[in-house]
């Protein structure tokens, strides 16, 4: 009797699960014991927000991690990842909306229309939105593949929008986003590094091809 | 000599090796989700801190002076552990965590430009000179949050008479400590070091504008601006310039650092105006610390009847 099939690292994905939701818990604990500092809502604000880049951009680096260190390991966790991504932005939005502003309509209406920091922040959370929604296994099938990825490169403007967004809504100190901002290029360099590769390599083939 | 255990005791080794199986899943699930969450944690600066031990909260003296507020005070906690104080650090709980390198004994005020007779005085003996108030003041940041701090200080004003300017002088111009031994972050070009301020004579002479020692009855504490600063009440926090080791009178409209790093974003005057958007936030309204919900800022941060009479005439919208 062959054993039954398993998949060689069942832990993996319950466990990123787990530690993805980590934070959040963190989070409902220091705000419950009153130590989330003094302003508790922007110290909320301002983590949600980074989990979601942090999450896109965990997302983003699986396929360099496969071209580079050549682990798929990562691409099983990519679209988990993406989700998580999604959830956070929505956490973020929501806590803008209802914690922060109190469905202050004009406010928030003046914030997506005049701020730029605000507009091109509120793009990428709405880009996210036809990527989550078409994330499953039957969205793929209906789709097609081909179309499938196309829409899903919207995740690369999406990260560039996130890291926009953070660069310009912090006062001065441009450390830290930039430091994202810098990670978010050199994943995509590593993409770019390799289409021009490919396409160069299947011309090659093309043109040995026809001289032969 | 082995037992010879019943059968019905042996475990069957499919069984076996399942369960070894598991416990091992177990383990490494367990080592993901502590090392994926630990790494979110640190990245999103959540990471456990030691909790900073509270000093006790002395009531604030019960005699109101004639401009204090009687609004509930923000904790001492917060106020001395919420600072923006970017001479030791960008973020709000460094000032608290890194001024300990700032030495507010001895020091030296030095008094320059357009006065009679320009002078040094050390900080000990300038407090001699004045007696000092309790003022609860509201403090309204930039950044949309705010606080009512009990300081304790002197008028700036009797600071200034003392200091006898010559007529020509139109402006006050403060200066903070330039040493990067004692404050760390003026080695790197985050500003343009030193902190500077500025204030127009009549503002200078305002009775609201004060020169703090002390908040909430104790001396002043090194995140907070040890050993002097300024407090004007009607104007956006940053322009209370915080360790003073200058004052020079002037007749053109001084430098002032935020100006200075941001002309789109921060003006000379800085005085609150919920009408005036900060161009990447509205300052129509604010969340005092320590409540969750936001409430309307005030024009002049509510002391409208006291100093609006200073800016007839000018366009308000210039004045943030």
């Amino acid at each position: 009797m062959a054993p039954p099939r398993r998949l060689p690292v069942p832990w993996l994905k319950p466990g990123v699960f787990a530690g993805a939701l980590v934070p959040l818990v963190a989070l409902a604990w220091q705000g419950l014991n009153g130590t989330l500092g003094a302003d508790p809502v922007a110290i909320a604000l301002n983590r949600f927000g980074l989990l979601a880049l942090i999450f896109l951009l965990a997302s983003l680096a699986a396929t360099p991690a496969k071209l580079l260190l050549g682990w798929t390991w990562p691409l099983r966790l990519r679209r988990m990842l993406g989700l998580f991504a999604f959830f956070y932005a929505c956490v973020h939005f929501a806590t803008y909306v209802a914690v922060d502003q109190r469905f202050d309509w004009p406010v928030l209406w003046a914030d997506v229309t005049k701020r730029k920091f605000m507009v091109v922040g509120f793009a990428a959370f709405l880009l996210l939105l036809p990527l989550a929604l078409t994330s499953t296994d039957a969205s793929v099938r209906r789709l097609g593949l081909r179309r499938w990825k196309a829409l899903h490169r919207l995740a690369y403007l999406a990260g560039v929008l996130a890291a926009v967004h953070f660069l310009w809504r912090v006062k001065l100190d441009i450390r830290q986003p930039l430091l994202y901002a810098l990670v978010l290029g050199a994943l995509l360099l590593v993409r770019v590094v390799d289409a021009v590769r490919t396409r160069r390599a299947k011309a090659q083939r093309q043109t040995s091809a026809s001289a032969a | 000599m082995s037992r010879l255990l019943p059968s019905s005791e042996i475990t069957p080794e499919p069984l076996f090796r399942g369960r070894r199986e598991f416990l091992r899943n177990a383990g490494l699930f367990t080592l993901t989700a502590a090392g994926s969450g630990g790494a979110l944690l640190a990245l999103t600066g959540a990471a456990p801190e030691k909790a900073a031990v509270p000093a006790p909260e002395p009531a604030p003296l019960k005699v109101l002076g004639r401009y204090s507020t009687d609004e509930t005070p923000t904790g001492y906690a917060d106020v001395t552990h919420y600072n923006n104080f970017y001479e030791f650090g960008t973020d709000k709980s460094d000032p608290a965590r890194n001024a300990g390198t700032l030495k507010p004994r001895p020091w030296t005020l030095s008094v320059e430009g357009l006065v009679k007779k320009p002078f040094s005085v050390d900080v000990d003996t300038l407090l001699k000179w004045f007696p000092l108030e309790e003022r609860i003041y509201r403090m309204r940041c930039v950044e949309a949050w705010s606080m009512v701090i009990p300081w304790n200080g002197f008028p700036l004003a009797e600071l200034v008479k003392r200091c006898e300017p010559l007529g020509s002088a139109k402006y006050v111009a403060f200066q903070t400590l330039m040493d990067p031994t004692q404050m760390p972050e003026e080695r790197t070009h985050l500003l343009d070091w030193p902190y500077v301020e500025g204030l127009r004579m009549d503002e200078a002479l305002h009775p609201l504008s004060l020169i703090a020692v002390g908040l909430y009855g104790k001396t002043l504490p090194n995140q907070n601006g040890a050993p002097l600063r300024l407090v004007v009440p009607w104007k956006y926090g940053f322009k209370g310039i915080k360790s003073i080791v200058k004052i020079r009178f002037v007749e053109a409209q001084p430098q002032t650092t935020w100006a200075l790093t941001g002309p789109s974003e921060y003006g000379f005057y800085a005085n609150v105006n919920p009408a005036v958007d900060h161009p990447r936030w509205s300052q129509a309204t604010e969340r005092r610390i320590g409540e969750f919900s936001r409430r309307k800022t005030l024009p002049f941060n509510g002391y409208a009847d006291e100093v609006a009479s200073l800016y007839a005439g000018m366009d308000p919208k210039k004045l943030y």
